[in-house]
């Protein structure tokens, strides 16, 4: 994995609250073998109409979302499903952070390991984020800080191992894998 | 010693490496479930880095999501219809055959649901830790274990080392105290829970479920409430096993036999949460008063009581969002509302139990016009108890469709869906928009109200329907 340090984008704003993972990636997408192209599919139902066409209004269809790497959502984002094809969808999308008050636990796991920021920010700047779409908002992984037009500087927190593997692009697998003589004493103990 | 809650103990059994400040801890998983969905992509990166399966007997895969209930397309005689869940199917087969992962596939008896099975083979066990690429593992927690949803990157990881990386969640200990009174069941007492908790109430926290009314519940019902802890952003749910627990145990494949089976049940005694123990978190239910809830929205915690109205709250933009999804109204009466499809199915609610509540409702009678009813067994093992018992036959001379095992429209990514605009009173888990398929309107509830809408073609309170038959099987 590439190493994240930081980064400035435009915001993407969807207000509601409790944005499911069947509305991030339908499950009529599930039955892919492979991540890639996901993207397209990012929430289908809310992007597309039936016959395919994209819906003018939907704001990931206007232009000013273009190139956008930031998405600001309502709370309780990513609630539902372990489907990681939920991150790997917002990632091939263009996103690389997802702003929100609260975000559901596995939603924020599966985002982590695939270098897709899940960020938890305060009510007050959640507040002024969502009336704000477009923003031009700097995230800092390694200060742990988002920064806004303002010159307000948010602090956020990412879980610490999490952080050092994404600062560092290390892959926990690996770390894992080095584990393998506790691993194994642990299983003969517990034979 | 402290006195420790029951989550606690299974989690400090299980750590291979302590977490410290910098690196979370090293959690040893004694039993990981695979299914098609979210499998291939974790295979395909053991292949890229050379690696194996640790340990294949600690490792038990099915297919279930993406797989046909049609018994045709199960068994061969048609090829299955959707292309790309066949591609899915094909390439679970392959991964399992390659990496020498026992596959319960398409046309095995003891197929199903991930988490009908795992109890149902006596694999899920008190005080172990399972894991599945799939967010209702919370299911096996009824047993006192502890079960978790992952995503696919860590089932690559349990796959190649048997073990992942876990922060201690924090404990949440829920007391129902009570009984559930006849007609209502587990589902209407976690739907009230979630109701009451909210739909992110649980995040960060593994539920112990707890009191009275929990201690009386049978295991299918434990299930049934373990399953939704996801619907409340929990983690995990967690009941601590008695006497029920190892009676449904005894005997069942995977379940230590002989001399074994008296040392685990002695081991599994201790799984209790002690006193004095401290949760970070409890909430207080009462059992007694609770009536049948059904679902208006489009999340779980959008429920009230059947005879009950659709909230109205004032200024709220994401509410009124959702009730025009469901072509909702703010104070109106549910009942009597017209629906056109019921499903029975899904790991909340196929089991046989679930099946015969269903059945004492539609006994001798027939579903409406007009409405299509579609009852879908949490396994092969379900579904030949359900038709050697005559369950099965009660619900097809009542004019249901009756299927061979799967997630079938609970998930709608395998043919079987609701139609755009089309409301689904249902026996699953999830009602969010277009779960049952694009534009599909789901309002949750229990088989006993799912099997009394299909009579109805209404939303229908089931009380009424069940008073006048106390068992159908077998008469
Ligand atoms: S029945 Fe539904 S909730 Fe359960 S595992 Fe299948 S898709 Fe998931």
């Amino acid at each position: 994995m590439e190493p994240i340090r930081s980064f400035e984008s435009r915001t993407v704003v969807l207000p509601f609250t409790n944005i499911d993972t069947d509305q991030i990636i339908p499950a009529r997408f599930l039955t892919t073998t492979t991540k890639e192209g996901l993207g397209q599919r990012a929430f289908a139902d809310w992007r597309y109409e039936a016959s395919g066409a994209p819906k003018p209004d939907f704001i990931l269809n206007k232009p000013e979302a273009r190139g956008c790497s930031i998405l600001v959502a309502g709370r309780n984002f990513g609630c539902g499903s372990s489907r990681e094809h939920a991150p790997w969808a917002l990632l091939d999308f263009g996103f690389k952070a997802v702003i929100s008050t609260e975000i559901a636990d596995i939603f924020r796991n599966n985002s982590l390991k695939n270098g897709l920021l899940p960020i938890v920010v305060d009510e007050q700047s959640h507040q002024w984020l969502l009336q704000n779409p477009g923003a031009s908002v700097r995230i800092d992984l390694e200060a742990g800080t988002v920064q806004l037009p303002t010159g307000a500087s948010i602090k956020f927190t990412v879980e610490r191992f999490a952080r050092y593997c994404l600062l560092n692009g290390i892959d926990e697998l690996g770390f894992l894998l080095q584990k393998d003589a506790a691993i194994t004493s642990y299983e003969q103990a517990h034979a | 010693m402290n006195a420790k809650t029951l989550f606690e103990k299974v989690w400090e059994q299980h750590e291979v490496v302590p977490e410290t400040v910098d690196t979370p801890a090293v959690l040893y998983i004694d039993l990981h479930l695979v299914h098609e969905v979210t499998s291939p992509q974790a295979f395909s990166l053991l292949r890229a880095q050379g690696l194996k399966v640790r340990r294949t007997d600690r490792t038990l895969a099915t297919m279930d999501h993406s797989t046909p209930t049609d018994p045709d397309e199960v068994f061969g005689r048609v090829p299955i219809k959707v292309e790309s869940a066949a591609k899915q199917v094909k390439e679970l087969e392959k991964n399992c055959r390659e990496f020498g992962v026992e596959l319960l596939g398409l046309g095995n008896e003891q197929r199903g649901i991930v988490h009908v099975i795992g109890p149902e083979l006596g694999a899920t066990q008190p005080g172990k830790t399972i894991v599945c690429g799939d967010s209702h593992t919370a299911t096996h927690g009824a047993f006192g274990a502890l079960a978790f949803g992952i995503g696919t990157t860590e089932v690559g990881q349990v796959l190649a080392t048997q073990c992942l990386l876990q922060r201690r969640p924090k404990t949440f200990g829920i007391e129902v105290q009570g009984r559930l009174q006849d007609g209502v069941t587990a589902k209407d007492l976690i739907l009230a829970i979630i109701g009451k908790i909210g739909v992110s109430g649980g995040t960060g926290h593994v539920i112990e479920y707890r009191g009275s009314a929990i201690e009386a519940l049978s295991m299918d019902e434990r299930m049934t409430v373990c399953n939704m802890s996801i619907e409340a952003g929990a983690r995990a749910g967690m009941i601590a096993p008695d006497e029920t627990t190892y009676r449904y145990l005894k005997g069942r494949r995977f379940a230590p036999q002989g001399a074994q089976w008296n040392l685990a049940v002695e081991r599994w005694r201790s799984l209790r949460t002690d006193a004095g123990a401290k949760f970070d978190r409890v909430v207080e239910f009462d059992a007694d008063t609770l009536e049948p809830m059904i679902t208006y929205g489009t999340h779980p915690g959008m429920v009230v009581p059947i005879t009950g109205t659709v909230p109205n709250p004032a200024n709220d933009a994401v509410h009124a969002k959702s009730l025009a999804y469901m072509g909702l109204s703010g104070g109106e009466r549910l009942e009597g509302k017209p629906i056109q499809v019921v499903f029975i199915g899904s790991c909340t609610n196929a089991r046989l139990s679930d099946l015969e509540l269903a059945a004492r409702v539609l006994k001798g009678r027939k579903v409406a016009r007009g409405v299509r009813a579609l009852v879908v067994p949490g396994s092969q093992q379900v579904k030949r108890e359900a038709e050697a018992n005559g369950l099965a036959k009660i619900f097809t001379d009542a004019g249901a469709e009756w299927r061979e095992s799967g997630c079938s429209m609970c998930i709608g990514m395998n043919g079987d869906i609701v139609a755009k605009g089309e409301y689904a009173v249902s026996t699953s888990n999830r009602n969010f928009e277009g779960r049952q398929g694009a534009g599909s309107r789901t309002l949750l509830a229990s088989p006993a109200t799912a099997a009394a809408a299909a009579i109805t073609g209404k939303v229908t309170d089931p009380r009424a329907f069940l008073t006048e038959m106390k068992s159908v099987v077998h008469s």
